[in-house]
This record gives structure tokens, C-alpha cells and sequence, in this order.
């Protein structure tokens, strides 16, 4: 073999650009839609368009359309095609409603699938939807949240005698004694909106069949989280069915799913024995696909008039929508232990009501549990402030967890491993100008500019590497949150990394190739990664949760320090010496005192492959694996600050700065880190000015495309200043704590609280998102009608 | 069905079509340009972004009948050779971090390109309005804000020129 050149320079925390980025700026890509095969047939579904009705269905006069191959509804499958997963029992007394990938005699959300056509071509499979006879009988539609828990409510599932999943009550004890020691107590109601998560690739599935063996390709963050539940929903053998993730165009959440598009066209597959192909258009991805959030939260703090925090309640109703997805039910708890955020308290009660409508079920989007969370302590800790007349950065550092004082067990019973929010906030404070932006806002006031300007605040944290198993076994949700990564070795001294987390725009192949490069010395280009198919990668728990690094990272880094063991050996063979004399560094194994005796570890893979003269009774293979099971969850946390202009009189805002500070522990790669960071921080402010998913009181989706429903472009939008300070993580070998959800977990609450501190001195001490123009220009309006004279209580 | 005679990415070619057939369609399912990607049904999104005889279209708005006789560049005829020469656009989406999954991609670099062809030196905010037209669901716009930047700047330098 060919010695090469050891690496000397290490890699790790640079900002090296993408791996990835060469086939997608040039559209040499592997999206699902562009697969094509011999004999491939195509896919469409009817939907209701009805929100709740009985139905009927006849599929006859479809069949005689042309190029028409077949024509289902759940009849022709029955049994066949199961019930779809839900994978998380919250409570004893949870209601778990049966839920058949294709509607059987009743409907309950706009988007049901009711029926399928198989075609030639995907404009002959849409062509027929029309001939599709359905007969709806409409039933009342149950669309608002609280009416559907009142008595004598209609319901949406007959069956299940009321329209409450399940109702969370913690004890309530430590919450009253620490109010009973209030000088302060205030309440607020928050509403967090329905959210439609939008990843720009719809979703695409294509199976593959061979007799009794398949292929699926699908736009999904899980292949191999699919596979099970494919397997265990069908009844086709998990050995038998392979997964693909190929490339995959965003996710946010939306695409942690087992989708009936995905059961349904495995069974067309199988039936007819032809490649499927099925990809959804937007408006099906609207209708459809998850969506997020969804609360009402009632919120309750008690502090004393120094602004010493003393309890919290929190009371949420949650809309689930029509059925059970895969976390649906317990998206509400991922917020349970979150709400206490960084702050220190004596009392704390978390109470959850879930409740099922006629509308698109619910499930993870971006932070999942965590964003609502953070809103509801980061807006309420502003209301105090502004209550007790305090700065609301004084105040969130009177009651924040000191850096000493970690690792430190909450209120919860979270266990902080690490954090330094005084260090983050001071360099935010001082990025951002704080002191002279609040000058210019009592300027404003004084001078009754039109244009008032606000300074929101956002001192968040959150839960991410999800997650411990043995954690997950006790919250009995069905599933563990390991992640198993492999080094595979090659005979010229390459590495695969295979990957059980599986990348849809984060980055894995260079991140991975950065942790691997740097632990083995090998060259950065000399790495590869294999992910997303369940046969290159045949286990993984894939991504979600901001884990990928966190977990899959550590199982990455503990398989490297295998392969440097079993080389130590065939080293140690080599220069006949002891494995303990031997030092490794970036590459190279040199023998202790005696700098001239060495071997790459390139060279070590090729005598392990060459098998000739390696210790006796070694397996000739360097390659290894790991599955690594998190002790802990890790905590991010950061300080963003928003800075907004708010003119009075057009209710019209616009972001004039905006700070980011994260502390997302141990960084691999700042540049992708950051553009994490960029990408959350959209989203969030997303939330807190542009998105709502509306469903009128028939239960019709009116912000079914991104006519209505109003993803922001870029002319909306403001740039960011971003920085971090690093924390590292101690509950896990890299010091890594997360990023992908913390920018949207962090900047809703921040824009909000900039938002109201811009009108508050009308006496506005909320206004409901998204804080549309039209929103706050009513509240301003209806707050002077209030006050006349102006002078209203802050 | 019609016929029509359609240069895509240089290489022209006949071909019969339904009349209702969409240009992204005909470029991703008859040409093989799956490069081009659909990212909605309203014309919102620009996923499908291409340049119809040197104008930046979005080709889920056009009939591929309206192409007859027309010259398409995709992303995919945009660098001169993939491996060794990408168009300036490209090469500051790569160095700027513009892209994250990668779906606007095709789109937003055809539209970005677009922009400098009309305004070679566009300010921040001219930049933000001319791209407004094509979501990104990933990045937050801040480092594709900072590729046009980046690209301006190296065509303004004279090391390359605009193509088309």
C-alpha cells in the first residue's frame, strides 16, 4: 500500500464546508420523485373533503378510466392493512380511537384518505380521482378545543364516550405552599397556534416489490423506525423490507411518522407485484402531514415583590386532532419538566388536558413540547417582570440556576448537567447594545413616537438528545433512544461510517467525517458516511429530538475508540512491542521513548486485511461498532434578544436586531451549527409573526397552500447576529448538547416579548400569535378606545 | 397530444406532449431533468425555478406547449462541468452554507442568478424583495443573503462572467 501522509492538523470545530453540498447545487440529487422504474405505476388518493360524516364508498366507475390499473378503498384490504401506530400510552386511562390507514365507514378530519387509484401516469391516477362515487353523511364537526371537553359535546369518535384523550393532574401541594408565601401572583392564558411544519420536499414513497421482498423509498427522518412499524402494522417480515431515505428534503418533525400513504402503497406493491410510486402535492402536504403545537396554556407564577420566583402552575389543553400518530398524545408532556426552564423554585404543578377534534392530528414539529414550554416561562417571566416593574433580564437572573450551582436537580426532577446562563446573556447583552436600545425606547415613549419600539427577551433551555431508554421504558413510551454507529475500515485505509441517525439537511457526512478524522487521524476525505437504509445501516434510531450528535456522535466516537484498540494490537505485533508502550496521535502509532518506531493506522488496516502476521487468534478486522444508550438528556440553553419596531399606527413590525447567543455545549462544526441556529431562529419568529393553520368552524382547512398560510420568504425576514459561548456537555463523550431545535424553541418567546414591550405602555400585556399587522393594530386601537387620554397602567 | 421542440441545458430535442402537460413535468419526467424540482401547486414555493429563454421562470406555471421553440437552462446546465467548473452562484452557496437539505436549492440559485443578471450589485434589501419569490424552509435566508452577496462580489471582481 501507499504510506500516507499522517494528518497532523485536527479538524474538529472548523467551519469546513459541506460534503454534501456538491450534488445538491448542481441537481445531481436522489430525491424519492426522481426515481423512475420499468413498469412503475402511480398512485392518488381521494380525501374527504367533509370534516366528520359517515361514508360510503363506490370505486367501480374509476376502474374503466383510462389507464387505470386498480382502484382500493379500505374494503379490498380489510384487515390487511391494520390500524395505524401510535407509540406512546401517557396515562392509564389514555383513549386510543382504532385508526385504519384508509377511511372504513367514517371520516373525521379534511384530508382522510378515503380511497386510492393506481394509473399508468400520475395525471391518470389523479384524472379518476373524480369518478370516485363517495356518499358523506355529515355528522357534527368538532372543531373548537374547549367546547369539545363540555359536557354533551359532540363527539369525534362515538365509541370512545367522550373527546378527551387522556387528563394529566400532578399533585398541587408544592405549588399552593409556595403561593401561600406570595406577595405576587399573576395568571396569564397563552395560545399556542396550530402550526403545518412545511418541509419544502413533499413527501414521496416508491416500492419496490420482488415476490416477497421490498424496497421502499420514502422521504422519512426514520427509515429505520419505519421498517418495525411497517413490518409490525402489515405483517410483511422486518427481514424482508428495506428502507431507503435517500436524499430528503427537510423534515422539521413532520416526516417522524408511519404514514398511510406509506402502509397503503407497500400493499399495492405486494398485490400487484409492480413498482409504486406516490408523491403528495402541497395542498395534500397541508391537509395532511402532522401538524404542530396547538395549546391553550393557563399559566400561574407566585413570587415575591423582590421578584424572587417562587411556584408555577401550568394548566394546558391540547389539540391532538382526529387520531393518534406516533407521539402525538405526549408531544403536551415533552413540556412537562420544561416549563420550570432555567429558573429556581419551590412549587410546580403541570396539568394536561388532550383532547381530540375533526381535524389534522398533531404530533412533533420542531422542539415538540419544548417550544410551548419555553413560550409559556419565557413570556410569563415578562409579565412578572413587568408587573413588579423590574428589567426582565434582572429579574430572569435573580431566579436562574447559577453556574456554580450545576449540576443541579430542577423543580422537575430534570437533572442540569452543565450551564453558564450569566455568561451567555452577558455577551448577548453586549452584542446587542441592550442599555442603549432601551434609551432609544424611553426616547420613543416620551416623545409618543408612532414608531415605539420593544426589546424582547428569551433566557431559554431545553431537552434534547433524546434520549436515555430506560428513561423512555418509564414514561412507557414504545420505544429506546440508543444510536448505533460502525466504522467500517477498508484494505486502502478508508473509512465508512455508517450511520444509524439519518441526515435530512444537517450535515451527518461532514460532521461525522470531522469526529471520525479527528479521533483516527485520518484525512477528512478520506471518510464517508452511510445512512438512512435499513440494509447499509441495519439499526439506527434515525433523527428527531436534536440527537444526532448528542447520541449518534458519542456512538461514533466510543466504535473509533474500538478500531484504535484493535489497531493498538496489530501495531503493537508489528513493532514487536507492548500495546501500553504505544502512544496514538492524529494517525500514528509510535512506541513510547522510541519516536522512530511507528505505524499509521492506515497501514494497520492493510496488515489486518492482509491477515498474514497479526496477533494469534485475532479477528482479522478492525472494523466496529457501538451503540451508545445516553445517561442523561442534554441541556442547551442561550440568551436571544430581540429588538422590534412597532409602528402604532399600521400595527406593521419589523425586527431591526436580533442576537442569538447559544450554548449548545461542544461544537463540531460552527458553520453548520450556526446555520442550525439561522434556520430555528426563522421558524420561530415564524410562528410568533406569520403561520397559523386555520380550520373554520366546519372543520375546512383555510390555509391550505402557502397562499394562505404564510411561510415566510426572505424579504420578511431580518438577518442575525449569532455567537456562542461553549459549555460542554458531561453526560456525554463529545460534550455535544444539540442544536436543531433550539433556534424556534428560543426566538418565539423572544419577538412576542419585543412585540408587547413595544405597546405594553397602552396598557397590552399580550396580543395572540401569529402578531399580525392586523392583530396589533387592533390592540393598540382597542387599547387607546380604552384609555382616550393615554396613561394607561403598564 | 403536440409536438414541440424544446433546448434544454444546450441539447435540443423533439418530443409529442400532452397539451396539458407542465413544463417542470416535461423537463423532470420526459427530458430526465430531475434537478428541477416541484415543491408546491400554487406557485409559490419557486422549488421549480428555471431560466425560459434568459428569464427566470417558476416551470410549474408554464405549459410545456408555451416552451415550444424555446431555450431552458436548468441548475443542471448551469456549470459549465460539474466537476471542475461550477457557476460562481454555485461555489458561494457552498462557501456561504446557503443550503441546508438542499430541495429550494435548484430553484433559489436559478432565481439568485436571475437577480444578479437584472441587478449586478444588489443591496441587502434588494436582494431579500428579488428572492422572495422562493422559500426556504431551512435556513432562515441569512447565508443565501450572504451568497448573492458573495457572488456579486466575485462577478464584480471579473473572475467570471454570467452565463446565459
Amino acid at each position: 500500500m501507499t504510506t500516507t501522509e499522517a494528518k497532523t492538523d485536527t479538524v474538529f470545530g472548523q467551519p469546513l464546508r459541506r460534503k454534501e453540498d456538491a450534488h445538491l447545487i448542481t441537481g445531481r440529487t436522489k430525491w424519492v420523485d426522481n426515481i423512475q422504474m420499468p413498469g412503475m405505476v402511480h398512485l392518488a388518493y381521494l380525501r374527504s373533503p367533509i370534516a366528520h360524516a359517515k361514508i360510503s364508498v363506490d370505486t367501480g366507475p374509476a376502474k374503466s378510466y383510462p389507464g387505470v390499473i386498480a382502484v382500493y378503498s379500505a374494503a379490498d384490504f380489510g384487515a390487511e392493512m391494520g390500524f395505524m401506530a401510535d407509540a406512546w400510552t401517557c396515562h392509564p386511562d389514555m383513549k386510543k380511537p382504532l385508526n385504519p390507514p384508509l377511511a372504513t365507514d367514517e371520516v373525521r378530519y379534511v384530508g382522510e384518505p378515503v380511497a386510492v387509484v393506481v394509473a399508468e401516469t400520475r395525471y391518470q391516477a389523479n384524472d379518476a380521482l373524480e369518478a370516485i362515487s363517495v356518499d358523506y353523511d355529515a355528522l357534527p364537526a368538532i372543531t373548537d378545543l374547549e367546547a369539545a371537553t363540555a359536557d354533551g359535546s359532540a363527539l369525534v369518535h362515538e365509541a370512545l364516550g367522550t373527546n378527551q384523550c387522556y387528563h394529566l393532574q400532578t399533585p398541587g401541594d408544592s405549588y399552593e405552599a409556595a403561593k401561600a408565601k406570595a406577595d405576587v401572583v399573576i395568571k396569564r392564558r397563552f395560545r399556542q397556534q396550530r402550526l403545518i411544519p412545511s418541509a419544502m420536499e413533499p413527501r414521496a414513497v416508491v416500492v419496490v416489490p420482488t415476490v416477497d421482498d421490498f424496497t421502499m423509498y420514502s422521504s422519512t427522518q426514520i427509515p429505520h423506525v419505519l421498517r418495525v412499524l411497517l413490518a409490525l402494522i402489515t405483517g410483511v417480515s422486518e427481514s424482508k423490507l428495506r428502507v431507503i431515505a435517500p436524499d430528503v428534503g427537510g423534515g422539521f418533525g413532520s416526516k417522524v411518522a408511519c404514514s398511510a400513504e406509506e402502509i397503503i402503497s407497500l400493499l399495492i406493491a405486494k398485490r400487484l407485484q409492480l413498482p409504486v410510486k406516490w408523491n403528495e402535492s402541497r395542498s395534500e402536504s397541508m391537509q395532511t402531514v402532522h401538524h404542530g403545537r396547538d395549546q391553550i396554556q393557563d399559566i400561574e407564577v407566585a413570587a415575591k415583590s423582590d421578584g424572587t420566583l417562587l411556584g408555577m402552575k401550568v394548566d394546558l389543553i391540547a389539540d391532538l386532532g382526529a387520531y393518534l400518530r406516533l407521539f402525538t398524545a405526549g408531544v403536551p408532556l415533552f413540556g412537562a419538566a420544561m416549563f420550570n426552564a432555567i429558573y429556581k423554585m419551590e412549587g410546580y404543578q403541570f396539568n394536561c388536558q388532550t383532547v381530540f377534534t375533526n381535524k389534522c392530528p398533531t404530533d412533533a414539529y420542531r422542539g415538540a413540547g419544548r417550544p410551548e414550554a419555553t413560550f409559556g416561562a419565557e413570556r410569563i417571566m415578562d409579565e412578572l417582570a413587568a408587573h413588579l416593574g423590574m428589567d426582565p433580564l434582572k429579574l430572569r437572573e435573580k431566579n436562574w440556576i447559577k453556574h456554580e450551582e450545576f449540576p443541579y436537580t430542577t423543580i422537575s426532577g430534570s437533572v442540569y448537567d452543565t450551564g453558564n446562563y450569566e455568561a451567555a446573556t452577558a455577551r448577548a447583552v453586549e452584542l446587542f447594545g441592550y442599555d442603549e436600545l432601551r434609551a432609544e425606547q424611553k426616547q420613543r415613549r416620551e416623545s409618543k413616537d408612532p414608531v415605539q419600539l420593544g426589546i424582547g427577551v428569551s433566557t431559554f433551555t431545553e431537552a434534547c438528545g433524546l434520549a436515555p431508554s430506560r428513561a423512555l421504558g418509564q414514561l412507557n413510551v414504545s420505544a429506546g433512544g440508543w444510536e448505533r454507529a460502525e466504522i467500517r475500515v477498508t484494505i486502502t485505509g478508508k473509512i465508512q461510517v455508517i450511520s444509524g441517525s439519518t441526515p435530512h439537511g444537517q450535515g451527518h457526512l461532514t460532521s461525522w467525517s470531522q469526529l471520525v478524522s479527528d479521533k483516527l487521524g485520518i484525512p477528512f476525505e478520506d471518510i464517508d458516511v452511510l445512512a438512512g437504509d435499513t440494509a447499509s445501516s441495519p439499526q439506527g434510531l434515525d433523527t428527531y429530538g436534536s440527537r444526532s450528535l448528542v447520541v449518534g456522535g458519542s456512538a461514533i466516537v466510543k466504535a473509533c475508540d474500538k478500531v484504535i484498540a484493535k489497531a493498538r494490537r496489530v501495531a503493537a505485533h508489528t513493532l514487536e512491542c507492548d500495546p501500553d508502550d504505544l502512544e496514538f496521535n492524529a494517525g500514528v502509532f509510535s512506541v513510547k521513548g522510541s519516536p522512530g518506531s511507528k505505524m499509521l493506522i492506515q497501514e494497520c488496516a492493510f496488515a489486518t486485511h492482509l491477515a498474514h502476521n497479526i496477533p494469534d487468534g485475532m479477528e482479522p478486522s478492525l472494523n466496529s461498532a457501538y451503540t451508545f444508550d445516553p445517561i442523561n438528556l442534554s441541556y442547551p440553553h442561550g440568551t436571544h434578544l430581540c429588538a422590534i419596531e412597532v409602528d402604532t399606527e399600521t400595527g406593521f413590525s419589523k425586527i431591526r436586531k436580533y442576537v442569538a447567543v447559544d450554548d449548545v455545549g461542544t461544537v463540531v462544526n460552527p458553520m453548520i451549527v450556526e446555520g442550525q441556529v439561522h434556520g430555528g431562529i426563522a421558524q420561530g419568529i415564524a410562528q410568533a409573526m406569520f403561520e397559523e393553520g386555520i380550520y373554520d368552524s366546519d372543520g375546512n382547512l383555510t390555509t391550505g397552500s402557502f397562499v394562505d398560510y404564510l411561510v415566510p420568504s426572505a424579504a420578511d425576514l431580518p438577518s442575525y447576529t449569532t455567537d456562542r459561548t461553549e459549555t460542554p456537555s458531561t453526560d456525554n463523550p463529545i460534550g455535544a448538547k444539540g442544536v436543531g431545535e433550539a433556534g424556534c424553541i428560543a426566538s418565539t418567546p423572544a419577538v412576542v416579548n419585543a412585540i408587547v414591550d413595544a405597546v405594553r405602555h397602552f396598557g397590552i400585556n399580550d396580543i395572540a400569535m401569529p402578531c399580525s399587522p392586523e392583530r396589533v393594530w387592533r390592540a393598540v386601537h382597542e387599547a387607546k378606545q380604552a384609555h382616550p387620554h393615554g396613561g394607561a397602567a403598564s | 397530444m403536440a409536438q414541440i421542440t424544446v433546448k434544454v441545458d444546450g441539447v435540443s430535442r423533439s418530443d409529442e406532449v400532452e397539451p396539458r402537460l407542465l413544463l417542470v413535468h416535461y423537463l423532470r419526467d420526459v427530458r430526465g431533468k430531475v434537478g428541477t424540482v416541484v415543491g408546491c401547486d400554487t406557485s409559490n414555493c419557486g422549488a421549480c425555478t428555471v431560466h425560459l429563454d434568459g428569464q427566470s421562470v417558476k416551470s410549474c406555471s408554464v405549459l410545456a406547449v408555451q416552451a415550444d421553440g424555446s431555450d431552458v437552462l436548468t441548475i443542471e446546465g448551469l456549470a459549465g462541468t460539474v466537476d471542475t467548473e461550477l457557476h460562481p452562484m454555485q461555489e458561494a452557496f457552498r462557501e456561504c452554507h446557503g443550503l441546508q437539505c438542499g430541495y429550494c436549492t435548484p430553484g433559489m440559485i436559478m432565481a439568485c442568478v436571475d437577480l444578479l443578471n437584472n441587478n449586478p450589485n444588489p443591496s441587502e434589501h434588494e436582494i431579500r424583495e428579488g428572492i422572495e419569490g422562493n422559500l426556504c424552509r431551512c435556513t432562515g435566508y441569512h447565508n443565501i443573503v450572504r451568497a448573492v452577496q458573495t457572488c456579486a462580489a466575485t462577478m464584480a471582481n471579473g473572475s467570471a462572467g454570467v452565463t446565459v
